[in-house]
């Protein structure tokens, strides 16, 4: 039972941080029906800054969760900072091309990052600086929730919440909402679509971000190549919980998470990604809108 | 021009900020040393400058024939490209072809000597992926099925060989053929499932399918020999002769120049058959193919098995070439790079994908110095192709005469 447990928990853990990732790809998507490749590659600029940051601190003396919170705010800051680019760059220019062409920019951009990291810093794995202390109130459960877990838990419920009051309550959320729905008509009616779909790259950067670091803290070493796995399972997390809904996001990744964890802790570790696409074939077979999406007919 | 400069000058600067973290600073956390390299962030902003400069041109250059063509009235004429005229021309196209053909066949013989069958070697793993390109061009380029995962075919043939062999002792010339049809089978077993998806949920898939074939044959142990692979896997006979070093690069270049000469024959035969019109048909748009009466499922389904049956004919060659297999050598890098052959030869178009392939093998094997670049600058120029020039290197007819269409339509749009 205590087995389960902690499978359970690292599931859960696990799955919070597939579906921070995907909802930045079920927003893109929702609005402009593309699969951001390159959204993993920001997630691991996110933690890559972070860990320069926390590394520079760390080597000057600092310590403790404010050091990790500040290179936090400043891999935000960058993720954001690269998510805008990027679609200025190798989307904006795409956007009444064919749809093979933005996605194969799209790949094309996650190369190019993937290998801009590799170059710039290295391929090797990097140990990520020891930053959250150990919570005493967790002592009797330290075995199936450490604090880092604790830690992700809190956070990604409360980037969630922060999401959904977001889009819910502010203008700008209303303009998302409303170009997701029409883009021509939310054109017509005044909405600044280039600045929506700018917003909705930042925001879903500033989400990856946050779990870049978060992972990047529990599993204490990263490298340039992390984006890519996380960004493929944060998609068929997307996916799974129907691609442009986003409670179908959180959903899609906390099953995705907890899946993988039990396929991987009861039958074997290796076959863990076997498992994740596996469940995505199934799901895309059974239910191809996926658990929470709303079949829609093509129209002519 | 002041405008420009000054917009040139905000991108550079932004571009200096962008990188500053990962550029400027190297943090070691293993033995804990920070290394400041502040020059970088002067050619950062240096290129920066340059390049938003050159890719201003470029847009300014591309609206301006926008607007010239608008102003010049509607019609919209089509230029033929230069191979397009070249391969009108039924006297001078036979003439390069049998060039070409001449040049082929000698090549060997022109950069070998003696012992010295570096080239021939490198030649060999570039006309390997000149096949595959052929085959995704299939899928990809004629029935318009985006595959992420192509590489697994490839795999699967590779080790058809390599398994059959060394269990079994199958031949060579035995496992050909079964390692095409290894691939066709394992393109029709992915491909029932994905028949109902549409482009992106295709795309995830494909890309699983072929992570999956990875993380099997690594862990695999007992049958595939996991991540240590297979080693000592016989090259192809030739009636039991035995041949030097050489003498069995040689075969294996002629060999499979006759298999890219084949897969070009049949690729070109099957783009005005029934079926190739029926892929281009279900490429363009699919609910009007299937109001037609084209049968989707069959279509689909043998564009798939079509397209892998070369990637696992060829796997058995690249096993038998190498004599030595592991997972490392299918992965998504390598699908991708196959994907950005077709892409970058102009989807659907034979010729473009030789050139593609050829270009995107043999340049960064000549061009060592370069070689750690080599996949940024590949996804860089990704990413321009689709801006710049999405229709590729060599541009279908077809697609030219649809590109103008649009382009018309819009044109009246704006009036």
């Amino acid at each position: 039972m205590d087995y389960f447990l902690e499978l359970l928990c690292s599931g859960f853990v696990k799955g919070s941080i597939y579906a921070l990732i995907a909802l930045g790809y079920t927003m893109v998507y929702g609005i402009i029906q593309l699969i951001n490749f390159a959204h993993g590659e920001v997630y691991m600029i996110g933690a890559f800054v972070a860990l320069i940051v926390a590394g520079v601190m760390t080597m000057s003396g600092f310590s403790g969760l404010a050091v990790l919170f500040i290179a936090a705010i400043i891999a935000i800051i960058y993720a954001a900072a690269y998510g805008y680019t990027l679609e200025k760059i190798a989307y904006r220019p795409l956007r009444n091309a064919p749809r093979l062409s933005p996605l194969i920019s799209a790949i094309g951009a996650s190369i190019f990052l993937m290998n801009y990291v590799q170059l710039a810093q290295t391929s090797d794995f990097l140990p990520f600086p020891e930053l959250v202390p150990e919570f005493e109130f967790l002592e009797p459960v330290a075995h199936i929730l450490s604090s880092a877990d604790l830690l992700i838990l809190v956070v990604t419920s409360l980037s969630m919440v922060g999401l959904t009051l977001l889009i819910k309550y502010t203008k700008i959320g209303k303009a998302m909402r409303a170009t997701q729905q029409d883009m021509v008509m939310a054109r017509l009616v005044g909405i600044n679509i280039d600045r929506v779909i700018s917003v909705t790259f930042i925001i879903g950067s500033i989400l990856a971000a946050i779990a870049g670091v978060l992972i990047a803290s529990r599993t204490g070493q990263i490298n340039s190549a992390i984006g890519f796995m996380a960004g493929i399972k944060a998609f068929t997390a997307a996916v799974l919980g129907g691609i442009g809904n986003i409670p179908g996001a959180v959903l899609g990744g906390l099953v995705l998470g907890i899946a993988e964890t039990m396929g991987a802790g009861y039958i074997s570790s290796a076959y863990e990604d076997v498992f994740a696409f596996g469940l995505l074939v199934l799901i895309l077979i059974l239910r191809p809108a996926g658990l929470l999406g709303k079949a829609v007919k093509q129209k002519v | 021009m002041i405008g420009s400069f000054k917009k040139s000058l905000g991108i550079s600067l932004w571009f200096m900020f962008l990188t500053l973290p990962l550029i400027v600073v190297k943090v070691n956390t293993l033995n804990n040393t920070v290394e400041w390299r502040w020059a970088n962030l002067i050619w950062v902003g240096l290129a920066a400058f340059v390049i938003s400069g050159l890719w201003q041109l470029a847009v300014k250059q591309q609206e301006l024939r926008r607007l010239k063509f608008a102003a010049s009235g509607r019609k919209v004429t089509i230029k033929p490209s230069l191979a397009q005229r070249l391969f009108d021309d039924p006297v001078l196209s036979r003439r390069l072809l049998a060039g070409a053909a001449v040049l082929a066949v000698a090549f060997p013989w022109l950069v070998s000597t003696g012992q010295n069958f570096y080239h021939v070697n490198i030649m060999v793993s570039a006309l390997i992926f000149v096949v595959l390109g052929l085959g995704l061009n299939i899928t990809v380029g004629l029935a318009g099925l985006l595959d992420l995962g192509y590489i697994a075919f490839f795999a699967v043939g590779a080790y058809t060989y390599a398994l059959l062999n060394s269990h079994f002792g199958f031949g060579f010339w035995l496992c050909l053929p079964l390692g095409g049809l290894m691939g066709m089978l394992f393109g029709m077993v992915l491909g029932f499932p994905i028949l109902r998806l549409r482009g992106d949920y295709l795309a995830i898939v494909t890309l699983g399918f072929g992570s999956i074939t990875k993380i099997v044959l690594e862990n695999w142990d007992t049958v595939t020999g996991g991540a240590a692979g297979i080693a000592n896997i016989p090259r192809p006979e030739l009636f039991s002769l035995v041949l030097d070093g050489r003498e069995k690069s040689v075969y294996s270049y002629y060999l499979i120049l006759a298999l890219v000469v084949l897969t070009i024959f049949v690729t070109n035969r099957l783009k005005n058959s029934r079926i190739g019109r029926a892929w281009m048909a279900l490429r363009e748009d699919e609910i009007a193919c299937v109001a037609m009466g084209v049968d989707m499922a069959r279509t689909k389904l043998s564009a798939y098995a079509l397209g892998a049956f070369w990637a696992g004919l060829v796997g058995v060659i690249f096993a038998a070439h190498n004599s030595f297999i592991n997972p490392d050598s299918f992965t998504f890098m390598d699908s991708a790079m196959i994907l950005a052959m077709v892409v970058l030869g102009g989807m659907g178009s034979i010729l473009g994908v030789i050139i593609a392939a050829l270009a995107l093998k043999l340049l960064p094997e000549y061009l060592r110095a370069f070689a750690e670049y080599r996949m940024l600058v590949f996804g860089g120029v990704m990413v321009l192709m689709m801006i710049f020039r999405p229709q590729g290197l060599i541009s279908n007819m077809r697609r030219k005469y649809e590109n103008a269409a649009l382009a018309e339509e819009k044109n009246n749009d704006v009036r």
